[in-house]
Parts: C-alpha cells; structure tokens; sequence
C-alpha cells in the first residue's frame, strides 16, 4: 500500500515511466471523450455526469483524508457553498449582463469553497485527530441549519435556483442539453485531477504526507504542521467548491441539502471504499458508490443497508480500499507470481457470490415481507411471505459461508506462498 | 558578553515542573560551538527532558536557554530548528508510510527555501535532489531509497534518523542515544558515521554506552536528579569523586 510514492518517484526518474504514466492521463481524458458516444441515452449521460462531480469531489476530500490524514465529517460544508456561490453568480451574471460564460462557473464555486475554508480553516486545523473530526462535525451542522435560517442568502427550504442557459452563450453551446453539461463537468474533472495531482508533487503535498505520518517530527525538520494542515485544508474546501460548482450547474440548484451531514458521508464512504493511499483511489470510490447509488435507489428500498455492509467490509477486511486490493497485486506481478494466486481466486468465487446472494435475499426477505414486488435474483423470482425463500437464503448463507470460509483460507496460503517468492526476488519490501 | 555569544548552546537556571514535581532544578550548561558535548546520567536523571527542553519540545518553567547567543527558550520546535538545531529521537520517529528518500527529501525541503511551495515539482528541484541522494549516500541507505520506512531494519531506522536530522544543515546537531539497541558491530558503524557527519559541527549526544561517550565526546556533562553536578573533559569526568559516586560507581562494580 505504500508504494504509490515509489512508484511516482521513479516515473519521473524514468523516460519509459514516464510515457506510460502520460498514457494513463491520456487514456483517462479519451474514455471521457468518448464514454457519451458509446453510451448516447439521457440516462447515462446523468449518471456520467454525476460520477464526474462526485470523482472532483472524493479527489478533494482526499487532500484531507489520505494526503494530510485529517478526517473530516463536514466536506460538504465546502461543496454546498460553492454550490450556492456558483448559483448566485450565474443569477448575477444574467441579472447584470457579465460576459462571463457557463465554463467559468464552476471557478466561482471553487472561490466560494475556499473562501468559508480561508476563513474557518486556521481554526479548525490546530489540532488533527478526533479534535478536527469533531469541530468538522460541528461546523457541518452549524452550516447545513444556518442555511435554513438564513433565506436571503441559501433560499431556505427551497434553495436557490437558476438558468444555466441565460448565460452567454460559448462558441455557440448553449449548456441546455444534458452532453454539453456532460462535456462541462469532464473537462472540469481533467483539470481538477490534474491540478490535485500535481499538488502531491510539490514541496508542500509532500510534507502534507510526512503531517500525516508523524506531525511531531514534522516540527524537527523545520515545518509548522498547523501552517501544513490550514493550507492542505484551503486547497480540499477549493477544489469541493469547483465540484459543488459543477453540481449547481448540472441541477439548475443549490440547497441545504448540498451542504448536509449526508453528502459529507458519502464523500468519506466514496474516498475510504476506493482507498487513501493511491491518488486514483477515490475515482474508484467515486465511480462505485455514484453508480450504486443510481442503480441500487432504483432496485431495492435497503440500499443504504448494502452500502453500510459494503463500508464495513472494506473497513475490516481492506482498509486500503479498492485501490489497495489492487496494488497488493503488483509486486506479485513484477515477480510473475500472480498465477500462482489466480485459481485460488476462482475456486472461490462461487461460494462467495453464493453467500452475497444469500445474504440479499435475507435483507430483502426482511424488508419486502410486510409487502413489497416479489425479490428479482437473476431473473429467479422470490416471494418474501414464503418458507421456500426463507430457506433458500438460509442454505446460500450457512453453505456459502463455511464453503467461502476454506476458499478463502486457500487463497491466503496461495498468497503467502507467492509473496515469499516475490520477497526473495525482491519485489516485496 | 563575547563569552556567551561564543557558547553554541547556553543554557542558564532552567527549571522544569510538571505541576509540583520538580523534573529540571536550576540546569546550567554550555556548550561551545564545534565541541562534542555528551550529557550522561542514570535513568531518570532528566537527559530526554533536557533535550526537549533546548530543542522546544517542551517550554522551560523558568530560566533561559540560547543558541548561539539568541534567546530561543519558549520558541516553538520550528522556529527553533530553522535557526540551526536538529535533533534526534529516542524512540524511533520517522515518517514510516513514505520510502527513505522521501524521509530525507522532506527533511531538506526547508533548508533548500521550498518551504510550502505548491507551485513547483519536487522531483524537478536539482539541489533538493542531490542533497537528498548525498545524504542518504552518507548514511548508507541509498540501495534502500524505494523501501517505505517503516519496513526498515531497526538498525537502518536508526541510521535513517541520524540522516533526517542532519539533512537541514543544522550547525547543532543534538542526537539522543543514537545506538540504543544496537549490536556492537552496529554501535561502531554508527559511532564512525556519526563521527564523520558531525564534523565541524557543534554535537550534543545523550548516550548509556560508556565507550561510545568516551571514544567521541570533548567535553561531559552528568546529569543526576534534573541537575548537572560536573562537566569536563572525559579525563576530568572520569577522576571525579562525584561521578563516581553518583553514577558511575554503580555500573561499575
């Protein structure tokens, strides 16, 4: 988990890593392209586009979480305001007649965002740990009800809205149709990932690492770890503004729900499940939860609970994340020990798609049986009130379980044996 | 006060309580610049106190403590190490979650002027690179730059602290007992590369291993109960009557 430092080191050491490592960017920008010509119906270009904001927003919160290890439970605080901030200024924009077009926009989000974060950062950042967890909580809550109370500026209950099509128009898009705006968010999420990126690689992303790490010994090499974890601090609430930014702009709207205890703990569960030691963690995260969110609200009333048993897990058994698990993987590789582990893996996913099936049909057992469509499993039709369904899950659960437990078991002996390999060959630490 | 503008660390009538328990009672120390100074004591005596009380880990509760000739006593550690005093650890402190290089890069980063700059590359900073690759060429862990810290040896952990506390340039260098836990073929790699990258700088080195005290101090201090009762040369140290009884009398016999 600790080698994506490594490996930047050396991809700037190295003309070949070098090429592959503009690849990846060059890749990531074509897939953005061209995902809307692939996938042209109004539904996906939705949900691209919110993955879009939510990857800008998760790529800031891990400024915070996995660069500088403050645990925030307020980020949205940051997104909300640039939320509002950009809805007013397109308000303003229309109502005075600026020469500002829509693409702009999101930019003012982002100086809303870091605005609040100038303001309360050199506060909050102090101290680390459970005392900036907690003023983060307070200050999330002190915002998300502000917000109500004050309605010439957040609209109360009902926000403020807006036209993004009022604005002046560039080169000839109007931003009325959803893949104009897809096209908006995209290139925003290039030049904030970018921009994030780059910010690992200065002095200052680096001591943000080593505040992480070791904020006392920080103090012996000359930093001040208050001044590294307030600057840290500006650049995460700038960066969530451009995203908050950029959701005012796909909704036509800014609300307290923007600025929420809920939206901030989506960002965290985004950014932890996809893993805080890669910088394209959180694009994972982002990728996973927005697309569960969108698939899941639609299929199942418990969604929530699935997303809290995924969190669970990736907390227990992977605190690396997605991102992690994967690059467990890559000394193996570099050692040509990944086949050893490979069948393994195999033998143990039918036990273990087995028990998730079970354990779904248990929750939605539960939550359909006062009522509710039959449970839909693979095109297999359950009803909730009857004994076959209970048993059923019961048997997928109990089997799945012991069955998994021993393929599992394996695949950690294959995994050791592959890793002592891969030790002695030197790939492992 | 030439005397005192000369003296690389001067510490004068510093007190340290914890509430009632007076830890410091009236600590005097000099220590002239490019001297070799070792504190030694029995447990207990106050030499890590000392350490965090000169290098600001901890503010005196009254008294004053100067380097070269500045007040710093009440500094915060910072401000206090950008003046030209590094210290080491006891207890292993590195940055464990990022390689060796990194370790040390940070550790030149101030030095070299980047500060908090987010406008530049790190990896494209020449001067920052070649102190880096220099100090960890010194400390002998350039074949180790890629491994993250924590996965270190404890040997090389050691090594690696000696290496961030020298990397800002630090005209006082203050290490505190370098070779705890070591082996004795580890203790004379560590005495020698210590010797070396503390040349022509003033070193303070709290230190249990006699040998290591007296093959590399100029000049010793004994600390017992949170007071200095001696300094002087080693030669000096080792006739006094007071030490002796105080402190090495009892690993003596």
């Amino acid at each position: 988990m600790t080698t994506a430092a490594t490996s930047t080191s050396k991809m700037a050491a190295e003309p070949a890593g070098g090429l592959r490592f503009y690849g990846v960017w060059l890749l990531g920008i074509l897939v953005l392209i061209v995902l809307p010509m692939i996938f042209s119906s109004g539904g996906s270009l939705t949900s691209f586009s919110l993955i879009g904001i939510a990857i800008v927003f998760a790529l800031s919160y891990n400024i915070l979480l996995g660069q500088t290890g403050l645990l925030s439970f307020g980020h949205a605080v940051h997104y909300g305001l640039g939320g509002f901030a950009a809805c007013h200024m397109m308000n303003a924009v229309v109502s005075h007649g600026w020469p500002i077009p829509l693409p702009f926009i999101p930019l003012f989000g982002g100086l809303g965002g870091l605005a609040f974060a100038v303001i309360i950062g050199w506060v909050m950042t102090k101290r680390a740990g459970t005392v900036f967890a907690m003023i983060s909580l307070g200050i999330g809550e002190l915002v998300a009800s502000s917000s109500l109370i004050l309605r010439s500026v957040f609209g109360g209950e009902s926000g403020i809205t807006t036209d993004r099509t009022a604005l002046p128009k560039m080169l000839g898009w109007s931003f009325g149709p959803q893949l104009q705006v897809y096209y908006l968010i995209a290139f925003w999420l290039v030049l904030s990932a970018i921009a994030m990126y780059a910010l690992t690689r200065t002095p200052l992303g680096r001591i943000c690492n080593a505040v992480r790490d070791n904020p006392e010994r920080v103090q012996f090499i000359g930093y001040d770890p208050h001044v590294v974890r307030y600057i840290a601090f500006c650049f995460a609430g700038f960066f969530a503004g451009i995203a908050g930014g950029l959701a005012a702009i796909n909704f036509e709207i800014a609300n307290s729900a923007y600025l929420g205890a809920i939206q901030s703990g989506l960002v965290l569960f985004s950014t932890f499940i996809g893993g805080t030691a890669f910088f394209f963690g959180p694009i994972l995260g982002a990728i996973l939860v927005t697309y569960l969110q969108l698939g899941l609200t639609n299929l199942t009333t418990a969604w929530q609970l699935y997303f809290g048993i995924i969190f669970i897990g990736i907390v227990m058994y992977s605190p690396g994340g997605i991102a992690g698990l994967l690059m467990m993987h890559r000394p193996l590789i570099r050692a040509g020990t990944l086949w050893t582990v490979i069948p393994s893996y195999l033998v143990a996913v039918v036990p273990t798609v087995a028990l998730a099936c079970g354990v779904i049909l248990a929750i939605e057992t539960v939550a359909r049986f006062s009522g509710g469509d039959p449970i839909n499993l693979f095109g297999i039709a359950f009803i909730a009130t009857s004994p076959v369904t209970w048993l059923t899950a019961a048997i997928l659960v109990v089997g799945g379980f012991f069955v998994a437990r021993l393929a599992w078991r394996r695949i950690a002996e294959a995994w050791d044996k592959a890793a002592t390999v891969a030790r002695d060959r030197g790939y492992l630490a | 006060m030439s005397g005192a503008v000369s003296a690389a660390i001067e510490v004068r009538a510093v007190e340290k309580r914890f509430g009632n328990v007076g830890i410091i009672r009236d600590l005097n120390l000099s220590v002239a610049k490019g001297e070799r100074h070792a504190i030694i004591g029995p447990n207990g005596a106050g030499k890590s106190t000392t350490f965090n009380l000169i290098s600001g880990h901890i503010a005196p509760t009254s008294g004053e403590v100067r380097l070269n000739g500045d007040l710093i006593s009440g500094l915060r550690p910072f401000e206090i190490n950008r003046r030209g005093l590094s210290r080491s650890f006891q207890v292993t402190n590195v940055f464990a979650r990022m390689t060796v290089w990194e370790n040390v890069r940070c550790a030149v980063l101030w030095a070299t002027g980047h500060r908090y700059a987010f406008w530049k590359n790190v990896d494209s900073l020449p001067e920052v690179r070649e102190r880096t690759a220099q100090i960890l060429d010194d400390i002998h862990l350039t074949h180790r730059r890629d491994v993250p810290a924590g996965l270190l040896t404890y040997a090389e952990q050691r090594e690696l602290e000696i290496g961030i506390t020298i990397a800002s340039g630090a005209t006082v260098v203050m290490l505190d007992e370098p070779t705890a836990g070591m082996s004795h073929a580890e203790t004379d790699r560590a005495v020698a590369l210590i010797r070396r990258l503390t040349e022509g700088k003033t070193l303070v080195i709290v230190e249990h291993d006699m040998s290591v005290v007296f093959g590399l101090a100029d000049r010793i201090s004994v600390l017992v109960y949170g007071h200095i009762i001696t300094s002087g040369t080693p030669e000096e140290i080792r006739r006094d009557p007071k030490v002796k009884e105080a402190y090495l009398g009892e690993e003596a016999h």
